[in-house]
């Protein structure tokens, strides 16, 4: 059946009939990938420009309408070797792209500007101790402050604008005494410019700028690699629905473009798309994602299905509905709403320190003046003293302290396969001491395997999955993952609901239920005994074999489980599973706390009730029901498998088949947080030094500008060594994450994959040492 | 010390430019894909065999 495929929802319209799209594409890893894309497309008739973005792993394409469309691009890409997704730009990543340039022009006007007022700073400075002359002092002082006002003025907006929204909300940040220190440091300068004083700052005022740029912008910098990342990841992830036209007609359209009243068929094998109401058709559908059950569930016309399941044995039509009332959608997003309403704000380490730092300095700017006054000085002396206490103090170190580490940190997660969300997760991920883990998709693998316990003949176990390959069954999908030479067989056929059968060395295979295969009496026993597997049952001539299939633990789950318990970590198994499925996962990893067939509101309950112990906890999930749990809870992570809904209100996604990075997590969040302290600790001492100084009346430009650059390179020289002991920690794990080039290519997960394809430059360089030569000349 | 004059004018003027240069850079988009730039360099087949 030829299906149209419509992708009109990523395309821009130009003008004159020229289009624009831009693709995620996979596998781009070399300077001939570049060629070989930009020069095979630009060949096309009707291809105005395309242009790879390296950094971002990003396709960009002008075509006109007239000669080429949409679809036969992604084809003609798919022509030259690579696969590539049509990508929908979010609007955070156009804004986080605005800011980081604006950022940047500040910070090239503020380098501008403290460079040349340093120059001429030093000249005074010298001159102040041997023989310059007072006019050539104050035309420099004059040069200085020509350069420095215009150049605060444009590079000091990100600090000034923050300063304004956070006093308009009555509240203290960081930002607001960086402000006040910066323009009281300008404008005292120009009053002793104005008369003639050998002192002047207008080089702290433009320095103290510079660095604190310098800390944004790399913040940015760090937020905007994870937030591309996850955009690639997202299109790479996305998935098509095949839509019912009023015609009859087929259109393939991406699952973001369909609304509610939508007809969708839904093939076996294939994950329901949206919510809905199946108007025809009648399946077993598989829900681990949405509730957690393993067990499939029979559904036919009129019942209601979700978003996330796999349709597992027959074709579905299903209407798509908005969610309604009483359907657990609906019921998982009042419980979300409530959750976010409830969670108290946490307070950040920085803004807390600014909080307290705030009023503690501008009250002994305050105090210094009037001691002074008393002791008898002068009213300008006391004033310009007490400024001075103002710049030295003004929070070059504090505002560096916290951010410095976060990038560190971030960095180190982004390696190990963790992707934040959010700006303040790792705080709050170092904050935790009990685990709440999801069983389903968390502590196993997202898709079933075969069980490797029972012994299964190596020959009969290739037939069956290669005989698997010709089904789309999810159960033989499992069986077909095992397949070492990935050919179907000719002539297999597949019977909807039953199995597959195929003529196999001149004697008829089947695959599929015990009854389909002929077997009397099914293993009986095994299956009673056995709940936690379904069974899928190959014959051939006299042979018979039946295959388990379970959701299998993530290979490292015990390994991960006993490190975290060994951290002082308490875990708890949360499921919506049945109680026989869970305790068997429990008790492998060694989880004493464990509750089974929990409803959503039942898992945020427990969560509650551990929090108003006053425990913190990270909830670790993955399916819609977990989402309430998630946004309940102090942090959150889910795996990049996990429903739509629920990471979206995850502070973290990690990659891959492993849980390993839930310990890293957690490990270098609590290495964050330590350093994080360190460097306030090391801003408080900086300040109990300087701030005697400055209060004696001692303070000259040159004492301020050493003090500040000084502690500024001190904690920032310490935020690098988070990225020293995570890296050391992470080392060995990034090693096994690695897809291994020589194994069966069927053994890599489907982000095993992808990883080595997006932007991932360490892990991806490490799995293949590319010949970049050969690539090139090839 | 009259050097000054138009020594400091010329230090200046030399230092506008490069910020402009690096503005004008930033503007034209050469920031956007610096990996990229990196490996453009190195197929050669602008060179006519």
């Amino acid at each position: 059946m030829t299906e149209t495929l419509d992708l009109s929802m990523f395309v821009e319209r130009g003008t004159a009939g020229a289009s624009h799209m831009t693709l995620a594409v996979e596998g781009v890893a070399c300077a001939g990938c570049i060629r070989k894309i930009e020069n095979g497309l630009t060949k096309l008739p009707g291809i105005i420009d395309a242009r790879i973005n390296f950094t971002q792993r990003r396709l960009a394409v002008d075509w006109r309408d007239d000669e080429i469309d949409a679809a036969g691009i992604i084809k003609a890409i798919e022509g030259i070797g690579y696969r590539a997704h049509p990508f929908a730009p979010e609007r955070v990543e156009a804004d986080d792209s605005a800011q980081a340039k604006w950022l940047l022009k500040c910070l090239a006007v503020a380098g501008f500007a403290a460079m040349n007022v340093m120059l001429l700073s030093i000249s005074v400075w010298a001159g102040n101790v041997s023989d310059m002359t007072q006019e050539t002092r104050d035309l420099f002082h004059w040069l200085s402050a020509l350069i420095a006002l215009p150049a605060a003025a444009y590079a000091g907006q990100p600090f000034f604008r923050s300063a304004v929204r956070a006093l308009r909300a009555r509240q203290l940040s960081m930002d607001v005494p960086i402000s006040l220190g910066v323009v009281l440091a300008l404008a005292l300068s120009v009053f002793e410019t104005a008369t003639h004083a050998a002192h002047a700052y207008f080089d702290s005022a433009i320095m103290l700028l510079f660095f604190l740029l310098c800390g944004r912008y790399l913040d940015l910098a760090m937020r905007r690699k994870t937030r591309v990342f996850a955009g690639n990841l997202a299109s790479l992830k996305a998935e098509f629905a095949h839509r019912l036209e009023a015609s009859g007609e087929l259109t393939q359209v991406p699952v973001a473009a369909l609304n509610p009243g939508d007809r969708v068929l839904v093939r076996p094998g294939e994950r329901i798309p949206a919510d809905g109401a199946i108007l025809g058709g009648s399946s077993e559908i598989d829900e681990s994602l949405v509730t957690g059950e393993t067990l499939p569930r029979a559904v036919g016309a009129g019942t209601t299905v979700y978003a996330g399941s796999i349709n597992a044995s027959g074709a579905l039509t299903l209407r798509v509905t908005a969610a309604g009332a009483g359907t657990l959608v609906e019921e998982v997003e009042r419980l979300l709403d409530k959750a976010i309403a409830a969670k108290s704000q946490t307070v950040r380490l920085a803004d807390r320190a600014a909080q307290f730092y705030a009023p503690v300095v501008h009250a002994t700017a305050a105090l210094t003046a009037i001691g002074w006054l008393i002791a008898g000085a002068s009213l300008h002396d006391s004033i310009v003293i007490a400024i001075a206490v103002l710049i030295i103090t003004c929070p070059c170190a504090l505002a560096l302290a916290i951010p410095a580490v976060q990038v560190v940190a971030a960095g180190s997660l982004f390696r190990a396969g963790v992707i934040l969300n959010g700006g303040n997760a790792i705080e709050r991920l170092a904050e935790v001491d009990t685990v709440v883990f999801d069983k389903t998709g968390t502590l196993t693998l997202p898709e079933p395997g075969v069980d490797e316990t029972t012994d299964i003949d190596s020959d009969i176990l290739e037939r069956a999955a290669r005989l698997a390959l010709s089904s789309r069954h999810p159960l033989a999908a499992a069986l077909a993952r095992r397949a070492r030479e990935r050919i179907a067989y000719p002539g297999a056929v597949e019977e909807p609901g039953q199995g597959v059968r195929a003529v196999i060395d001149g004697d008829e295979a089947r695959l599929g239920s015990a009854k389909f295969c002929a077997l009397a009496a099914p293993d009986e026993p095994a299956a009673a005994r056995d709940s936690t597997a379904s069974f899928i049952t190959f014959a051939q001539g006299g042979k018979t074999a039946t295959f388990a299939i379970r959701q299998a633990l993530r290979p490292d789950a015990i390994a991960v489980a006993k490190a975290l318990m060994a951290r002082g970590l308490h875990l708890i198994v949360l499921s919506g599973d049945r109680p026989a499925a869970v305790a068997p996962v429990a008790n492998a990893l060694g989880i004493g706390d464990w509750r089974a067939g929990l409803k959503p509101a039942e898992k945020i309950a427990v969560i509650d009730a551990l929090q108003a112990q006053g425990r913190r906890v990270l909830m670790v999930g993955d399916g819609l029901n977990d989402a309430p749990a998630l946004a309940a809870a102090h942090a959150s992570l889910s795996p990049v498998t996990a429903a739509h809904l629920t990471q979206a209100h995850a502070d973290a996604l990690f990659l891959g088949d492993h849980l390993k990075p839930v310990l890293h997590a957690v490990v270098v969040a609590r290495r964050a947080r330590s350093l994080m302290k360190q460097n306030l600790a090391l801003a408080v001492i900086y300040n109990a030094l300087a701030v005697p100084i400055a209060i004696a009346g001692l303070v000259t430009p040159l004492i301020a500008a050493v003090a500040m650059s000084g502690s500024s390179m001190l904690v920032t020289l310490n935020a690098l060594r988070a990225r020293l002991a995570a890296d050391r920690d992470l080392a060995p794990a990034a090693v096994d994450r690695l897809p291994n080039p020589d194994s069966n290519g069927s053994a890599m997960s489907a982000e095993a994959a992808s990883l080595s394809s997006v932007p991932f430059p360490k892990l991806a360089a490490k799995a293949t040492p590319r010949p970049l030569v050969e690539d090139i000349s090839a | 010390m009259n050097v000054l004059v138009y020594l400091v004018p010329m230090a200046l003027l030399l230092g506008l430019t490069g910020l402009a240069g690096f503005l004008w850079s930033l503007k034209s988009g050469q920031y956007d894909d610096l990996d990229g730039a990196a490996l453009r360099i190195l197929p050669d087949d602008d060179i006519d065999s």
